[in-house]
């Protein structure tokens, strides 16, 4: 009797080890049956395994005593959540990564052995190295652009803003509520080769200008890579000018009024006080930037020309227009990978909770 | 004191600003004036003459009117799950401290941190050569779900973070059962964030276009449409129906701002009444 009760205590003195612990199994049973790793009679196993586990935790509830019941209840919240995400994001990841290293079983088979076909790696990188370099290289310029235009106007609006300043906040987010493609199809208008923009250059003359600049081409704007890098500038700009706001509105003012009593210029007072302690917006907005924009195949389909196409355009080719889902799964784990590096670099560096 | 040289820098600074929301709403301009627009042809891109028809008829276009629902219905049902799903994990991320809770926020991290075409392409693969679900609706909003519970999740996390969770001690204190708490206290109070967090996901979901891209099938939701449609025609109904959605996220946005301005100005007037007793 005593001995039941003792033990009973244990486990309820440990209930958050058996509450994480029955969530992480349920979650790689989850992916087991997801990804079909598991055929035949191991499926009624893992199923049995996962029911088992669910009522184990619940009878742990039930019966552990309120003590158990606490250290339960945040796996009890986060598990809806969290499992959903195991079968949803997690899977699909781990079966990207398997048909990426699979083959065909015959040209017009559906089924895809798993052979360890790394040439679908190689193949991905020598037919479409320029489109991943391109990627790279526009997000990259887009980046840079959306923090020089979206800084000053995130600074702007929160020292300056005044009471005016949820309106002009509001006034930046709105452009933004109409679609995606919309937004980017009406650029594709305005910048057009019989347009208003292109004929008021010329009239102006900035048109040999922009020519020199490489930003025209033989006159025109549409179908060029600037005016892919100026569609995902425009359209990623809210995700680098938001952070940036947050973090300067955070900013005592009275930390630059200190900065201007102790005889600091305003540039002085703005490289070593406001500039520093915004870096985490900006941070954040890079990556928020930077990663939609490397991925992104609308701007450069309707926008830019072949030769401007970018890695989201050769991934979606293959995949839905070619069938081809090994070397599109390939391609696209690349990209996945490389950002996923950046990001752990990142928040390494910086900590999760600027992106919020 | 200050010097005249910031004060012409000032004034630069100010006038960029004003460029910088002119480059923003440079295509909301062209979007709104071109949903006025006669078009010749098949594509709406160049001015002919004005006309209120497209306004008359907004929902001329069958098949645009149609994806447009198949779009609120698909944002419905997927904020719907995500929303409750997300606010759960936000809750007990900021209300408990927990084994494992840093890996956790990791991971929630991790879907907003991947790009779209990977989490669609991937997702697809999951669905391919399997016979439970075919494409379409469900597979959908299993995306849509998908994406729209992290950012549920940190959205609220980041709403409710100086919540006061000993309300909830006093209430029980007070003789309420743990249910009846939750109801009258918790929920109450984090319920604006659930909210926020619910209307920007559902807007999320009715402007995805990569990741629905990818695992559609063969149902057409407002993008895909407009996608599928834009290299043959460009009604000008495309125009009215996006000013429209425009229209009315701008007003529920002022009605939003406004209930916040006077409950702001609600709880100032309060204090100033509290002091004002406190004194006597």
């Amino acid at each position: 009797m005593t001995a039941t009760v003792v033990r009973q205590n244990r486990i309820a003195r440990n209930a958050d080890r058996v509450g994480l612990g029955a969530m992480i199994v349920a979650s790689i049973c989850l992916v087991a049956l997801g990804t079909r790793l598991v055929s035949g009679p191991m499926v009624s196993v893992i199923v049995l395994v996962l029911i088992l586990d669910l009522v184990g935790v619940l009878v742990l509830a039930a019966r552990g005593g309120p003590e158990a019941r606490r250290l339960l209840a945040p796996y009890g919240l986060l598990k809806p959540g969290m499992l959903w995400l195991a079968l949803f994001f997690l899977a699909p990841v781990w079966s990207l990564i398997r048909i990426s290293l699979s083959t065909k079983e015959s040209r017009f088979s559906v089924n895809y052995d798993f052979n360890w076909a790394f040439q679908n790696y190689t193949k991905a990188f020598s037919d479409f190295g320029s489109q991943f370099q391109r990627a790279f290289l526009y997000a990259a310029i887009a980046t840079v652009l959306t923090i020089l235009i979206g800084y000053p106007l995130a600074y702007v609006i929160a020292f300056r803003g005044g009471k005016y300043k949820n309106i002009l906040l509001g006034l930046v987010v709105i452009p933004f509520f109409t679609s995606y493609l919309i937004r980017t199809i009406a650029w594709s208008t305005i910048l057009a080769d019989r347009g208003f923009v292109v004929r008021a250059m010329n009239a102006v003359g900035l048109g040999n200008v922009f020519e020199w600049l490489h930003i025209m081409d033989n006159g025109k704007l549409l179908n060029t890579p600037a005016a892919v890098i100026g569609g995902l500038t425009y359209n990623f700009l809210p995700f680098m000018l938001l952070p940036i706001y947050v973090s300067l509105e955070k900013i005592d003012i009275n930390l630059v009024n200190a900065a201007g009593d102790l005889y600091s210029s305003a540039t002085r007072a703005f490289r070593k006080v406001v500039l520093p302690l915004s870096i985490p917006g900006v941070f954040a907005g890079t990556l928020l930037t930077f990663i939609p924009a490397a991925g992104d195949f609308v701007n450069a389909q309707f926008l830019g020309n072949p030769n401007t196409t970018m890695i989201g355009n050769s991934i979606q080719d293959q995949f839905l227009k070619q069938n081809n889902y090994p070397v599109a799964s390939a391609m696209a784990a690349v990209l996945m990978v490389s950002i996923a590096t950046l990001v752990l670099l990142y928040t390494r560096i910086f900590g999760t909770e600027d992106l919020a | 004191m200050m010097r005249k040289r910031t004060k012409y820098g000032r004034y630069a600074l100010n006038v960029f600003a004003g460029l910088g929301l002119v480059y923003l709403f440079a295509p909301i301009f062209f979007i709104v004036a071109f949903s006025f627009n006669k078009p010749k042809g098949n594509f709406n891109i160049a001015w002919q003459s004005f006309t209120f028809d497209n306004w008359l008829h907004p929902f001329a276009e069958e098949s645009l009117t149609r994806a447009l629902w198949k779009s609120i219905e698909i944002a419905a049902v997927s904020t719907f799950i995500a929303t409750i799903l997300g606010s759960l994990i936000a809750v007990a991320l900021s209300r408990y401290k927990f084994r494992g809770s840093g890996g956790i926020n990791l991971f929630l991290v991790l879907p907003l941190t991947t790009p779209e075409i990977v989490l669609g392409s991937s997702l697809a693969t999951l669905f391919l050569g399997q016979n439970f679900i075919d494409f379409g609706m469900t597979t959908i909003i299993i995306a849509h779900v998908m994406f729209q519970v992290s950012f549920v999740a940190l959205t609220v996390r980041a709403r409710i973070r100086g919540f006061d969770w000993t309300l909830e001690q006093a209430a029980q204190d007070l003789g309420a059962s743990p249910l009846r708490t939750f109801m009258k206290v918790t929920f109450p109070l984090i319920l604006p964030g659930i909210l926020a967090a619910g209307l920007l996901a559902f807007a999320l979901s009715i402007d995805d276009f990569i990741i629905t891209f990818f695992n559609s099938g063969p149902v057409q939701t407002f993008p895909l449409q407009i996608y599928g449609a834009s290299r043959v025609r460009i009604p000008p109904q495309i125009n009215v129906l996006a000013s429209m959605i425009l229209f009315l996220s701008v007003a529920i946005l002022m009605t939003a701002t406004i209930a916040g301005m006077r409950k702001s100005a609600e709880k100032q007037a309060t204090a100033k009444k509290f002091k004002l007793l406190h004194r006597k």
